[in-house]
């Protein structure tokens, strides 16, 4: 009797904290399908009685170059992800199977200079970005996303698990250590390289520091950069920002949802971002 | 000869091996921040490039506290960090506990719990924008309440602070849960169990076997805030810039701010290196803590 009291309560109040963690998105998607006039409108209406598209038919289709933005994003999430896991993977393979000198030294390096808060870097990185001619391109972005400290990281801590045996007896059948990285080891990763991708995913397509001091064209703009800019050109217009709202969150959400184990698993394991 | 031949081999092959993440890794964060060490103790005049470089030895740093940006960026940031990081820890906890006791949709509700945290903070920043507008919903419902004239909120000198914080928890509760979470499913359960049978009610069980156990886990979780609450920036950028007055400066904004906006590189790169000091001890704290409670058990 007592422990149904519990859950009930329990349920309660677990559920209220997951509700004032959801509805500023409801309110956001609502918010989104209503005319500009109906979007403070009292009493609130969930399902606005009017549905109106013509919020996103504006945000996509109109002056503000949006679908472009998105291209751009989609772009430089894509190549950071490729080559940061591809990165990752060599390197993780380097520090976990194969010996050589200063091996621990160099990672423990790595290990320091994950704690660096990449928010420091962000005066040195704008003066040699400009020095090196990638400011303002989309390598700006592309480039630090694709060296991460942290990918490495995961990758040769779950790399350490796997039996030397396996390796010893590829190279025994003339494997070389390319092959055997790529075509015997990374495929038992499988889970971490998931996660990993899941992550720098996520980094990327929600980078908004980087993409604010290093990218000055609007046509190279982000779709983050592009919802400010957005939300400056409309001035007031809730509606339609909301609406621009909900389309830059559809990706992340779709994996979210799609991928949710490792994304969990990712949170847990991705406490530092590097 | 020909075993050492054979290791020279393999260490080639081990260099080889991790190059392209080192050497991006050297380009992208050793050199920036070796070279954020020279900026803060130099005066540049940028028009020459790297010749205008010239070291002046750390008066940028003296002088950096004649801003007042910057001293009220430092102080709202403790004030930030120690309130963010109480509420936060308190409320996961309280949260994560009770989810792994009892709750009816479980999964459903952790969905909930974690999409703040997964959003971009721009789309977070617009929907709160709306949200506190003058004609919003919060403040409609406060006036439904029957006070006349609420606080503006994120444009009250009083009530901006305290908003940008309860934001910050929010959007960070999900991650913490998990945190919590995951430690609390490593507890044994008949832990709880000869707890119970001597008779135990679940706040002595809470205070003797839940809080104990996960003395790792919250250690990790409170370090980590703290970190992360030094670095806050995008919603800080998108919602107030700094405001009203100097009420929601925080570090990170105000190196952007010295930077970006006013041109004051060494000042911006100065503060950049007290950041990474503060930072710096945090994580020696955090280290010989551990150590030494590893050194116990």
């Amino acid at each position: 009797m007592k422990h149904k009291k519990g859950k009930i309560l329990g349920t309660v109040f677990v559920w209220l904290i997951a509700l004032l963690c959801i509805m500023p998105f409801i309110w956001m998607i609502s918010a989104s399908f209503k005319r500009e006039a109906d979007v403070f409108a009292i009493p609130f209406q969930l399902i606005p009685e009017y549905i109106n598209l013509n919020n996103f038919k504006e945000v996509w289709f109109g002056k503000y170059n949006y679908p472009l933005m998105f291209l751009n994003s989609i772009k430089v999430t894509l190549l950071s992800v490729v080559f940061a896991i591809i990165t990752s993977l060599l390197a993780g393979y380097g520090f976990s199977k194969l010996k050589f000198p200063g091996r621990n030294k160099i990672f423990l390096l790595y290990l320091a200079t994950m704690m660096v808060p990449p928010q420091l870097l962000m005066v040195p990185k704008f003066l040699m970005f400009k020095e090196m001619g990638i400011y303002n391109t989309h390598w700006a972005l592309i480039l630090p996303a694709a060296f991460s400290i942290y990918g490495v990281f995961m990758i040769r801590q779950y790399m350490l698990q796997i039996p030397e045996e396996l390796s010893e007896a590829a190279r025994i059948d003339g494997a070389g250590d390319l092959r055997i990285c790529f075509q015997i080891i990374s495929p038992l990763c499988k889970p971490a390289i998931v996660t990993l991708i899941i992550l720098f995913f996520t980094w990327s397509w929600n980078d908004y520091d980087n993409a604010l001091i290093f990218i000055n064209s609007k046509d190279l703009y982000t779709i983050n950069l592009g919802l400010v800019n957005f939300m400056d050109e409309t001035g007031m217009k809730y509606a339609l920002i909301m609406a621009a709202s909900v389309i830059t969150i559809i990706p992340i959400f779709i994996i979210f949802l799609v991928a949710q184990k490792y994304f969990v698993g990712g949170l847990t394991a991705g406490s530092v971002k590097g | 000869m020909i075993r050492k031949y054979k290791n020279i081999k393999t260490a080639a092959k081990g260099y080889a091996f991790i190059s392209l993440n080192f050497i991006g890794v050297i380009v992208f964060w050793m050199i920036p921040l070796i070279f954020s060490f020279i900026i803060s103790i130099s005066k540049w005049d940028y028009s020459k490039g790297i010749r205008g470089l010239k070291l002046t030895g750390f008066s940028n740093y003296v002088e950096m506290w004649k801003d007042e940006w910057f001293r009220a960026s430092l102080v709202n940031n403790i004030i930030f960090t120690i309130s963010f990081v109480a509420i936060l820890i308190v409320l996961s906890f309280i949260v994560a506990y009770v989810l792994n006791e009892y709750v009816i949709g479980k999964k459903l509700a952790q969905l909930g719990l974690y999409l703040p945290y997964i959003v971009n903070v721009v789309a977070i920043s617009a929907v709160w924008l709306a949200l506190f507008s003058t004609n919003g919903p919060i403040l409609n419902i406060i006036r439904s309440l029957g006070i006349d004239n609420p606080p503006v909120f994120i444009a009250d000198i009083k009530w901006a602070l305290p908003t940008v914080i309860l934001i910050c928890v929010w959007q960070n509760l999900g991650y913490t849960v998990i945190l919590f979470l995951s430690g609390m499913i490593n507890i044994p359960k008949d832990l709880y169990e000869a707890a119970g049978i001597d008779g135990a009610t679940v706040l002595q069980k809470i205070k003797h076997v839940t809080i104990p156990s996960l003395s790792g886990t919250t250690f990790f979780i409170i370090i980590t805030s703290i970190i992360n609450s030094f670095k806050v920036f995008g919603l800080i950028n998108l919602m107030t810039h700094g405001g009203p007055g100097t009420s929601t400066t925080m570090l990170v904004y105000n190196i952007y701010r010295t930077g970006f906006q006013f041109g004051k590189l060494e000042f911006a790169s100065a503060q950049g290196v007290v950041l990474l000091l503060i930072i710096f001890i945090i994580t020696w704290i955090q280290f010989r803590i551990q150590l030494k409670n590893e050194g116990v058990v």
